[in-house]
C-alpha cells in the first residue's frame, strides 16, 4: 500500500519520477503546489461539482489562514489553456456559501418536509445508516436499497462500486429513460462497437499545433450549444477556436444561437424532429450518391436497408415534418458530404426525445457513411486510459442480484453494457410493489448521492414526490439544503467541493490523467469518495480494504502504472493517440480489423438490436405530444415548448444561492418570439405561467427573434434557495418554479429518451400571490375552477 | 508606453468570464460592489436581412479598469480577464503593437487605457 506522503517540494522542476514511458506528458515549471508570494498555489482538476463535466486545469490559491481566496485558469493545461468560466472563477462563493451545511444531521422520518434536524456526528450518521441498511438487505434482499446518482460528474464509478459491493443492482439515475448521453452511447456502441466523438485536437498535448491533427472543415451543431452547454468532454471555446482556423459552421437548433449567427446553415427544426431531418439529410446524400461509397463498401453493413429506410424522406416531406427548408435540408447534406473532417457535435437534445436511439442512429450514420470515421477533424474512437468510469467493482455483485435490476426484463437494451436500472420500471416498482414481471418487489430504502432529482432530473414531480417517499429510509448526500433533501432525506452527510479533496480525473471523452487536489477544508463536509469509502467499511467492509482514499484511487490507477502521487505529479497524461484504428486492428478486442460488432463492421442495420427485438434502422416517430400527432391538445396549448436551454453561471440545480452567478441569471426565463408573446397578451419581463395539460410552472418572459413564433424555450433546474422552505413553505419553490412539472415519465421503445425537450405549452400572466401547491398540478383546490 | 486592449469583438461569445476574472481578482477588492473594470454589452440575436442574422457581444472596459497593474507587478505575465477569456479575444500590451494589429482584421477595437 502507498503511503500518502508529499514529494512535490523534494523534487526539481521536470524531474520524472518513475513515469511510465506509454504516456505523453505536460511539464511544468512548478510542482503541483507552490508557494508565490503570500499564497500557496494548488494545481489539479476542477471536477465537480459544484460545477459542469469538464474538469478544466485550475490553480487554487489558499492565504495564509488555508482559506481560498481565488481560483485562476492552468496556462500548462492543453484542454482549456488557461482559460476558465464564471462558475470556477467565483468557486469561493460557493465553498463558503452561508446556505452551505457542513455536519450530518437526521431527521424521524415522520418529520419529512419539517426542519425537524439533529446535528449527529459522522460515525452516528455511519451507524444509523449501516443499521438500517444491513437490516432491509437482510430481510429484504439488498436489491431494496437503491442507489441514486446525479449527472455524470466525479460519482458513477464510487455509487456503483457502493451498490455493487452492497448486492444491490439498483443505480438509479433519476431521468425518465436514462434521456442524457445514455441513448447516444447506446446507439453508437450497438451499431459501431466504439463512442465517437469531435476531434478537436483534445488528444494531443499540442493541441492545434500537431501536425497530425488538421481543421475540421464542417461542424455541425445539432441540438448543442456547446460554448454554454461544456458538455460530455468537449469544452465548448474549442469550436470558436477551430471556427477560427476555418471550421464552418452548420446549426441544427430551433433557436438562433450565437454559434448560429455564424454558421453558414441554420436548420431551426421542431423540436422532437430531429430523426426525420437526419433521414432527410440521408435520403439527399444517398439519392445525389455524394456519401463515401468506398467507405460503406469497406466498412460499413445494412446500407441497401438504411436506403430503404430513408427513401420516403424526400427534402419537400422532410421540410414538411421539421418546418424547415428543403434547400436548407439539401445545402447541409451536400456541404456534409463535400466536406474533408466533418464533426457531428451532437448534444443532449437528440436524447430528450421519446425514441432517441433511432433518432441518434440516424444521426451516426450522417457521419458513418460520409466516412468522417476515426479521421483528422472527423469523429474519432476516444482513447480510454481506464474503463473504470462507468464503475468498477462489477465482479463484487452475484449474477443472481444482476439479474434483478429494474428494467433489464423489460428493456434488454439495459443488459448492453448499461449498469442502471430503468428509472420508469423504478418509480412504478415503488408505487405497485412489484417489478415488471409482477413479482413482489420490496423497495425499502434509498441512498441518494449529487442529486436532486425533484428539481433537477425526474420528470412529473408530484409523481416522483410521491413515490420516492414510499422509501422507508433515505440517506442524501449534498453541499446544499435542496428541497430533495428537504421533502424526502432521513439522513444527511455534508458532501464538499473539489477544493476540498483529493481525486482522479480519468475520463470523459478522450481520457487524460489528472488528479484533483485538496486545498482547503471547510466545516466537516467530506468528499463523494470519502464517504463512500467510510459507509462501504460498514456495511461490505470485504470490498473497502483500503485505510485512504489514496489507496483506493492508487488501487485504481494500477491499472495505468501509477500511484496516486505520482500522477499527481506528473498529469496530465495523455495516451498515444491513432487515427483509423479500424484499419490497424485497434478496436476490436480479438485484434482483427474493422469494428467491434458481430459483422466486424458498422452496421447501418443492427444485427445486435435484431436480436433483442428492436428495430435495426433508424426511424422517426411523430414527439407526442406535440402539434402533429394530437392537433385537439395543440390547439388547446398552441406553442411547442423545449427545455432545458443552459445558461452561463448556473449547472442545473446548482448555484443558485451563489451571488455572483446568481446576478447572471437572476429568474427563470421563457424566450419567446415577441408575436407570440403579443398573441397571448405577454411582454417582456412579464411573469407567466407556463402550462399544459400536466403543471404549470412560472416563468419571466425575454422576447427574442432567435425563436420561431411557434417555439418557446425555458431553463430547466429551477428552485429559489431564498425562498420559503418545507412543505408549509412550497419546499422553496419548488412547486412554483420546476417545470418538469409539464412533463412525464414515458420512455422510449427501448427503455432510452423521453421527451424532455418536447411538450406543448401555453402561456398566461402570473397574477402576484399566485402559487402552485402540492395538492393540484394547476395550484388550485379540487373543484375550486 | 501607453498600453491598451485590443478586442477581437467578431468572436466575443458573450460568457461573461472577463467580467468575473475582473471581480474576483485579489487586488480589485476595494471595488464597489457590483462594479468591476469591464462589462460585457450584449447587443442581442435579430435577423439583418435575407439569412444574415447579427448577435454581437462588446466588452466594454469601464474607469475602474486598472490593466491589473498589480497583478502585473506581483509577477503575473497578463491582466487577469486576458488570461481567462474563453475565446480569446482580448490582448493586452503597447498601443503602438496593437494598433498595427487593430488594421489587420475588421471587427475589432483597441481600447487605449
Amino acid at each position: 500500500m502507498t503511503e500518502f506522503h508529499d514529494v512535490s517540494h523534494e523534487r526539481k522542476a521536470g524531474e520524472k519520477i518513475g513515469r511510465p514511458d506509454k504516456y505523453e506528458y505536460v511539464e511544468h515549471d512548478k510542482p503541483w503546489r507552490y508557494q508565490e508570494g503570500e499564497y500557496t498555489v494548488t494545481r489539479g482538476s476542477a471536477w465537480s461539482g459544484p460545477g459542469c463535466h469538464l474538469g478544466c486545469g485550475v490553480l487554487l490559491y489558499t492565504d495564509k489562514d488555508g482559506k481560498l481566496v481565488k481560483v485562476e485558469g492552468d496556462p500548462d493545461n492543453p484542454f482549456n489553456k488557461g482559460r476558465l468560466c464564471v462558475r470556477c472563477l467565483d468557486l469561493m462563493e460557493s465553498a463558503y456559501n452561508k446556505d452551505r451545511i457542513v455536519h450530518p444531521m437526521k431527521r424521524d422520518p415522520k418529520d419529512r418536509g419539517k426542519d425537524a434536524w439533529t446535528q449527529i456526528t459522522w460515525d452516528e450518521a455511519y451507524d444509523l445508516i449501516a443499521e438500517k441498511f444491513l437490516a432491509y438487505k437482510k430481510e429484504f434482499g439488498a436489491q431494496s436499497v437503491c442507489f441514486f446518482k446525479g449527472t455524470g460528474r466525479d460519482i458513477a464509478p464510487w455509487i456503483s462500486h457502493l451498490a455493487w459491493s452492497f448486492g444491490s443492482p439498483n443505480v438509479v439515475f433519476a431521468l425518465s429513460g436514462c434521456a442524457c448521453f445514455v441513448p447516444r452511447i447506446a446507439s453508437s456502441m450497438c451499431t459501431s462497437g466504439s463512442f465517437w466523438v469531435g476531434d478537436y485536437s483534445q488528444q494531443f498535448t499540442k493541441r492545434y499545433d500537431d501536425p497530425r491533427w488538421k481543421v475540421p472543415e464542417c461542424i455541425v451543431l445539432w441540438g448543442n450549444n456547446p460554448i454554454v452547454a461544456n458538455s460530455d468532454g468537449l469544452y465548448g471555446h474549442w469550436v470558436v477556436d477551430c471556427m477560427k482556423r476555418g471550421s464552418k459552421i452548420i446549426s441544427v437548433d430551433p433557436k438562433m444561437t450565437w454559434l448560429g449567427t455564424k454558421a453558414e446553415i441554420f436548420l431551426p427544426l421542431r423540436p422532437g424532429t430531429d430523426a426525420a431531418l437526419a433521414l432527410g439529410i440521408l435520403h439527399v446524400m444517398i439519392d445525389e450518391e455524394i456519401y463515401d461509397k468506398d467507405f460503406v463498401d469497406r466498412w460499413c453493413y445494412g446500407f441497401d436497408q438504411l436506403k430503404e429506410a430513408c427513401e420516403p424522406y424526400t427534402p419537400e416531406k422532410t421540410a414538411e415534418i421539421c418546418w424547415v427548408d428543403a434547400d436548407k435540408i439539401i445545402a447541409a447534406a451536400r456541404m456534409i458530404a463535400n466536406a474533408d473532417g466533418m464533426i457531428m457535435q451532437w448534444g443532449v437534445a437528440t436524447d430528450m426525445s421519446k425514441e432517441a436511439v433511432p433518432s441518434c442512429q440516424a444521426l451516426s450514420a450522417i457521419f458513418e457513411i460520409t466516412g468522417n470515421v476515426d479521421v483528422p477533424g472527423g469523429m474519432i474512437a476516444p482513447p480510454s486510459i481506464l474503463p473504470y468510469y462507468a464503475g468498477w467493482g462489477g465482479e463484487n455483485l452475484s449474477d443472481e442480484q444482476k439479474e434483478k435490476r429494474l428494467g433489464i426484463h423489460k428493456y434488454p437494451l439495459y443488459r448492453y453494457g448499461f449498469k442502471n436500472a430503468s428509472t420508469d420500471v423504478t418509480i412504478e416498482c415503488l408505487e405497485t410493489g412489484k417489478d415488471e414481471n409482477g413479482n413482489d418487489y420490496p423497495l425499502k430504502a434509498a441512498w441518494m448521492q449529487t442529486t436532486n432529482p425533484l428539481i433537477n432530473s425526474s420528470p412529473d414531480t408530484r409523481r416522483t414526490y410521491n413515490a420516492l417517499m414510499k422509501f422507508e429510509f433515505i440517506v442524501s448526500v449534498d453541499l446544499y439544503m435542496t428541497p430533495t433533501v428537504q421533502a424526502l432525506a432521513d439522513v444527511f452527510l455534508p458532501a464538499c467541493t473539489y477544493a476540498e479533496r483529493n481525486g482522479i480525473r480519468i475520463g470523459d471523452g478522450v481520457q487524460r490523467g489528472e488528479t484533483i487536489n485538496k486545498a482547503i477544508q471547510v466545516g466537516e463536509a467530506k468528499s463523494d469518495m470519502v464517504i463512500n469509502l467510510e459507509i462501504g467499511k460498514r456495511i461490505c467492509p470485504e470490498y473497502y480494504p483500503w485505510d485512504t482514499e489514496e489507496e483506493m484511487f492508487s488501487h485504481i490507477l494500477e491499472g495505468m502504472d501509477m500511484t496516486f502521487e505520482q500522477l499527481r505529479d506528473a498529469a496530465p497524461t495523455y495516451l498515444d493517440f491513432e487515427y483509423k484504428k479500424y484499419e490497424k486492428g485497434l478496436l476490436r478486442h480479438d485484434g482483427q480489423i474493422g469494428f467491434e460488432t458481430a459483422t466486424g463492421r458498422i452496421e447501418l442495420w443492427s444485427t445486435y438490436f435484431n436480436q433483442i427485438g428492436v428495430e435495426c434502422v433508424p426511424s422517426f416517430d411523430e414527439p407526442s405530444p406535440g402539434p402533429v400527432a394530437d392537433p385537439d391538445l395543440y390547439k388547446e396549448y398552441p406553442i411547442v415548448l423545449t427545455t432545458g436551454a443552459r445558461n452561463w453561471s448556473l449547472f442545473h440545480s446548482e448555484h443558485r444561492q451563489v451571488p455572483r452567478l446568481r446576478a447572471l441569471r437572476p429568474d427563470p426565463i421563457i424566450q419567446m418570439n415577441p408575436k407570440t408573446a403579443h398573441k397571448y397578451g405577454v411582454d417582456q419581463g412579464d411573469w407567466v405561467w407556463v402550462e399544459n395539460q400536466r403543471g404549470r410552472a412560472k416563468r419571466r418572459v425575454e422576447l427574442t427573434e432567435a425563436l420561431d413564433p411557434r417555439y418557446a424555450s425555458t431553463d430547466h433546474g429551477w428552485w429559489l434557495p431564498e425562498a420559503e422552505g418545507y412543505k408549509d413553505g412550497g419546499f422553496s419553490g419548488m412547486y412554483d418554479y420546476n417545470i418538469n412539472q409539464l412533463l412525464a415519465y414515458d420512455p422510449g421503445r427501448t427503455g432510452f429518451g423521453s421527451n424532455y425537450k418536447t411538450v406543448l405549452c401555453r402561456v398566461y400572466k402570473c397574477e402576484e400571490g399566485d402559487h402552485n401547491t402540492l395538492e393540484n398540478a394547476l395550484g388550485c383546490s379540487e373543484g375550486e375552477e | 508606453m501607453p498600453q491598451g486592449i485590443l478586442v477581437d469583438y467578431e468572436w466575443c461569445s458573450g460568457c461573461h468570464t472577463c467580467e468575473m476574472a475582473c471581480a474576483v481578482e485579489l487586488t480589485h477588492k476595494d471595488f464597489p460592489e457590483g462594479h468591476c473594470g469591464v462589462k460585457v454589452h450584449e447587443e442581442g440575436v435579430y435577423p439583418i436581412g435575407g439569412d444574415k442574422w447579427t448577435d454581437i457581444n462588446m466588452p466594454v472596459f469601464t474607469d475602474l479598469c486598472d490593466k491589473c497593474a498589480d497583478r502585473l507587478a506581483a509577477g503575473e505575465a497578463l491582466p487577469s480577464c486576458v488570461k481567462h477569456c474563453q475565446a480569446h479575444v482580448l490582448e493586452f500590451g503597447e498601443l503602438e503593437e496593437l494598433s498595427k494589429k487593430l488594421a489587420a482584421k475588421p471587427k475589432q477595437v483597441l481600447y487605449a487605457l
